[in-house]
């Protein structure tokens, strides 16, 4: 039992997001590095527990960071960097997913609902407005209103 | 002994609790005035039991008991006192005593404040509370228990606390998050009690607003601290990653905040009473999902306790009982509580109406985001995972956020029921011409870029601002002279000009840093040093030093600020003796309008180390924002009406009729 | 839609999501599967982890059915297994052993196999990295099963033991024997 919760805090330690990843690269622009930065901020490291591979001080994440950089000194672009890596680490290397079959609700999903929720807003408006009267005190709850209301400016 | 002691006390606070869901509320359907009487101290034992149970455990780490499991596994002799006492929850099963002990908290709190509550209404309130605090004693006694005890093969020293947790973030984080989170329980049984009475008016509103305004400032605070812990901690100068642990706290703050804007709705104007009863459930059951995801197992996180799905299983079932009957009970019910009132097209109702559908869309896509990866791979199969992560959240977020803002000041000028689109022409042409023109002068003249971003944040935030101003100008127009004028305004609105001026400080605050940061990664030999705006690092060397139960590399870095000496910079790398764990500590100077922050990252020979540096110019407004909106909560909750009603509101309640009262207007 | 309906809805999406969260329980969330798998293996051209023998690429190994070993002697659990590779390396005749090591730690992983053993038949260094990319290595010891036709059919996460042997890997060989 307690080996299980070392393992884990042992496992969970070398993959931490973490300083590690401080590196010093030499970028051919302020463009590239730009670049760099978003690139490896929108890929994630695949061995660690939701970190992107700019954060990662996982080998791998190192690995993977040398590549782009690599790349975008090759003059790749973005797109093809991008399907590099999903083809070798499937597009569960991606924080940005795909838009696919898959994930259309993921990404239209929001709209969608937003569009329901202005046509409950109109259906809403106009149920309020057609024939619903005010609420109106019956003369019993009256009197009691004006008698809590004397007592209240007594005091 | 005492660790027994500890378990003998969760065990009566659980038989308490079963008698309190269960006595008060079969008092109120045998009108049994006894049986629901006894609500109350029932309520006071559960949370005298929780305490010494608490107690308990605190006690055992403070001595370093390493018989009990749970001690063995999060202290360590060397620990210092004060981490040894919030490794109390430091873990699954201690944070979860933590929890109940909020919950029997909160259920006691209710009791002590409710003298204007009929005793029918309390008493189904503090049952339906009873029952969540069973669920979760049931939960720990059962499936993670703190005490259980190593007694045959008790080691001689623990596997000390994970050394991230070591910190003053875990001394405040949590207690406040679940302060939130289980505070919005306190909503959302009264939303029962409204949906098994049938009766939901402005009374039950006015009960409900103090008690869900105070769980959403909690909420509020424990998640910015959890953010700013974040930030200085792991300290990639991030400081919100859409993690499904960060998720899943941001979600109830969502509905809190659009249940917070329905429950005005329905106390001033008796409608959106179903919406309100429908937000308060969800509030709450998105804090159990919250619970359920984050110890089941479920997703990968740094944050995620490590858990079996054994436990997560147990969860589900509680998940199911308490949301899925409630959310039942909710389609049964909620054409009881129907309002009536009519407003038209251009009312504040119908603005705050829209306000709630864009926090529920929100909260909707994000847990649309979280979730998917795991309905993805259900319907697709495990072959082609995919992630969901910030560039999807921020992508849906942020632009509901911006309409948000936009219908935020026109909403909070307009009236109740009817406002007319020339009234809130002349209310707020100029204010929206300000805020444009000055949104977009002023980056312009200070940083001398184009950064249409920008100019829509400032701008959206210049809205807000001028807008309370304006809404401020307005209201004390009629009277004697402005002192006059801001003393006659009630602590309710300015609870709530305080909380929208939060939100604008926040969309600056996130938006000038995410912007104008500027992060250096460089390999700095001693006496190298960089310039960054006015700011000149100097890297002096790393020297090492020994701390309680770590070693440390220390970097010294002097700053330089235009050209004189301004301060020193010591960014640490301990290494911890107990795991062997190798962990950054980033030294960071906070100021009002910028962060400084430097890191070791690794050495290179001969003294030079690779640096990270950073300027961060704004970042605390975020937490400041943070801090005004939940300000701004409690300071409505303080407003006298919650106090003066209570006098009428008792003799109400004592007549036993509950009167729909006319509501004046703020 | 009927208004009473509607009100419905809450409760039935809450079902739905229950629905995939206990999905969710069923399955490790930090196992994530290879995207190679199905795929032809990648081309590559790397040397031998003994300068002598020259180089590999790929033409070298088409036809056989291959077991490649992505693994490194400062790998804890390479060392678990590398038994086991020793002895199916004997009794499994038909399949060829590749052994993938990596480039920082050449002389190590030499000196590993000279007293341990070596299992495999042929012995490739990852001299720039590339092969470890091109196939998706996250990390040491991950194992390839390739049949004739050069598709990749498994890969396998971690150290490799009887059991997994046994029900991951020997169904496969099955179907292609």
């Amino acid at each position: 039992m307690m080996s299980r919760y070392l393992l884990i805090i042992a496992i969970s330690l070398v993959s931490l997001p973490g300083f590690a990843a401080i590196e010093e690269y030499a970028f051919g622009s302020d463009l590239d590095e730009e670049r760099f930065k978003k690139l490896t901020y929108e890929m994630r490291c695949p061995k660690c527990l939701n970190a992107p591979i700019a954060d990662s001080d996982a080998p791998i994440a190192a690995d993977l960071r040398a590549e782009v950089f690599n790349q975008i000194k090759e003059g790749r672009s973005n797109d093809e960097i991008i399907d590099f890596m999903s083809s070798r680490y499937g597009d569960f290397i991606l924080y940005r997913p795909r838009l696919t079959m898959g994930t259309f609700f993921l990404w239209f999903g929001p709209a969608l609902l937003l569009l329901a929720g202005l046509v409950t807003l109109r259906r809403m408006m106009v149920n309020s407005q057609s024939g619903q009267s005010e609420a109106v005190l019956s003369s019993a709850e009256q009197e009691t209103l004006q008698k809590l209301l004397n007592s209240d400016s007594d005091k | 002994m005492i660790p027994e002691l500890g378990n003998f006390t969760l065990v009566l606070a659980l038989s308490l609790a079963v008698l309190l869901s269960v006595v008060p509320m079969a008092g109120v359907y045998r009108n049994n005035e006894l049986m629901m009487r006894l609500s109350r101290p029932l309520c006071s034992g559960v949370w005298v039991f929780m305490v010494i149970s608490f107690g308990c455990l605190a006690y055992a780490f403070l001595n370093d008991d390493f018989s009990v499991a749970y001690v063995a596994r999060n202290s360590n002799t060397l620990l210092p006192e004060h981490y040894k006492f919030t490794a109390v929850w430091g873990g699954h099963e201690g944070s979860l005593l933590l929890w109940v002990l909020m919950v029997a908290s909160w259920t006691y709190a209710v009791s002590l404040f409710s003298r204007s509550l009929p005793l029918d209404i309390l008493a189904r309130v503090l049952s339906v509370m009873g029952i969540i605090s069973v669920c979760f004693l049931l939960f720990m006694l059962f499936t993670s228990n703190p005490f259980d005890r190593l007694l045959l093969n008790t080691p001689a020293e623990g596997t000390d606390l994970n050394p991230l947790l070591q910190d003053f973030g875990l001394i405040v984080h949590p207690p406040f998050l679940y302060m939130g989170y289980v505070g919005f329980s306190v909503a959302y049984a009264f939303a029962i009690t409204a949906l098994l009475t049938g009766k939901l008016d402005a009374a039950w509103a006015r009960w409900t607003r103090p008690w869900t305004n105070a769980a959403w400032a909690f909420l509020s605070i424990g998640i910015a601290l959890g953010s700013w812990w974040a930030y200085y901690e792991l300290g990639w100068g991030g400081w919100w990653f859409w993690d499904p642990v960060e998720n899943v706290a941001f979600m109830p703050w969502l509905v809190g905040t659009a249940l917070i804007h329905s429950l005005a709705v329905t106390e001033k104007r008796g409608v959106f009473k179903s919406w309100t009863v429908l937000l308060a459930i969800a509030a709450f059951s998105l804090s159990l999902l919250g619970t359920f995801i984050v110890r089941s197992g479920l997703i990968t996180s740094v944050h995620a306790f490590a858990v079996d799905p054994e436990r997560g299983l147990v969860l589900l079932t509680i998940l199911l009982l308490v949301i899925g009957a409630s959310l039942f009970l909710y389609a049964l019910r909620a054409p009881v509580v129907k309002g009536s009132a009519s407003y038209t097209v251009t009312s504040r109702e119908v603005f705050l109406l829209i306000n709630n559908i864009l926090l529920v869309v929100a909260t909707a896509g994000i847990l649309l985001g979280t979730l998917y990866p795991l309905i993805h791979e259900a319907i697709n199969g495990e072959a082609n995972m995919v992630s969901v992560g910030p560039p999807y959240f921020n992508t849906i977020f942020l632009p509901l956020m911006g309409v948000l803002v936009l219908f935020l000041t026109v909403g909070s000028i307009s009236r109740w029921k009817k406002t007319s689109l020339s009234y809130l022409k002349q209310q707020l042409a100029k204010v929206a011409i300000a805020s444009i023109a000055l949104g977009i002068l002023l980056p312009l003249v200070i940083t001398r870029e184009v950064n249409i971003p920008i100019f829509i944040a400032v701008s959206l935030a210049l809205w807000i601002v001028f807008g309370i101003l304006r809404d401020i100008q307005v209201k004390t127009a009629n009277k004697g002279n402005i002192f006059q004028g801001l003393f006659s305004l009630s602590l309710s609105y300015y609870g709530m000009q305080i909380a929208h001026l939060g939100m604008a400080v926040i969309i600056l605050g996130i938006c000038l840093t995410s912007h104008y940061s500027v992060e250096e990664d460089v390999r700095m030999a001693p006496g190298d040093s960089i310039d960054i705006g006015s700011y000149q690092f100097i890297f002096e060397g790393v020297t090492r030093q020994p701390g309680p139960n770590y070693d440390a590399d220390r970097g010294e870095i002097t700053v330089l600020k235009n050209g004189d000496p301004y301060l020193t910079l010591r960014p640490e790398k301990r290494s911890y003796f107990a795991t062997g764990a190798v962990q950054t500590e980033a030294d960071i100077d906070v100021g009002f309008f910028r962060d400084l922050f430097a890191a070791l990252g690794d050495p290179r020979g001969d003294g030079a180390w690779v640096l990270r540096i950073h300027f961060k110019p704004f970042v605390f407004w975020i937490w400041f924002g943070a801090f005004l909106m939940a300000g701004g909560g409690i300071t409505a909750i303080l407003d006298k009406r919650y106090r003066v009603r209570d006098k009428a509101n008792s003799r109400i309640a004592d007549s036993g009729k509950t009167a729909d009262l006319v509501m004046e207007s703020v | 839609m009927n208004r009473r309906l509607k009100l419905f809805i809450p409760v039935l999406i809450f079902l739905m999501m229950s629905g995939f969260l206990l999905f969710g329980l069923t399955r490790d969330p930090s196992v994530v599967p290879s995207a190679l798998v199905d795929h032809p293996f990648p081309q590559f051209s790397q040397p031998s982890l003994y300068p002598e023998q020259g180089g590999y690429s790929t033409e070298d190994f088409l036809g056989d059915i291959l077991l490649v070993n992505i693994w490194g002697s400062w790998c804890p659990p390479c060392h678990i297994e590398h038994p086991f590779f020793l002895e199916i390396s004997e009794t499994q005749s038909d399949i060829t052993f590749i052994g993938i090591s990596y480039d920082y730690s050449m002389v190590e992983d030499r000196l590993f196999l000279e007293e341990k053993g070596n299992p495999f038949d042929h012995n490739v260094v990852d001299l720039d990295g590339s092969l470890r990319i091109d196939l998706g290595v996250t990390g040491a010891p991950e194992t390839f099963l390739v049949d004739q036709n050069g598709m990749i059919l498994l890969r396998h996460i971690g150290a490799v033991d009887a059991t997994i042997w046994k029900e991951k890997f020997e169904p496969l060989l099955d179907q292609i024997r």
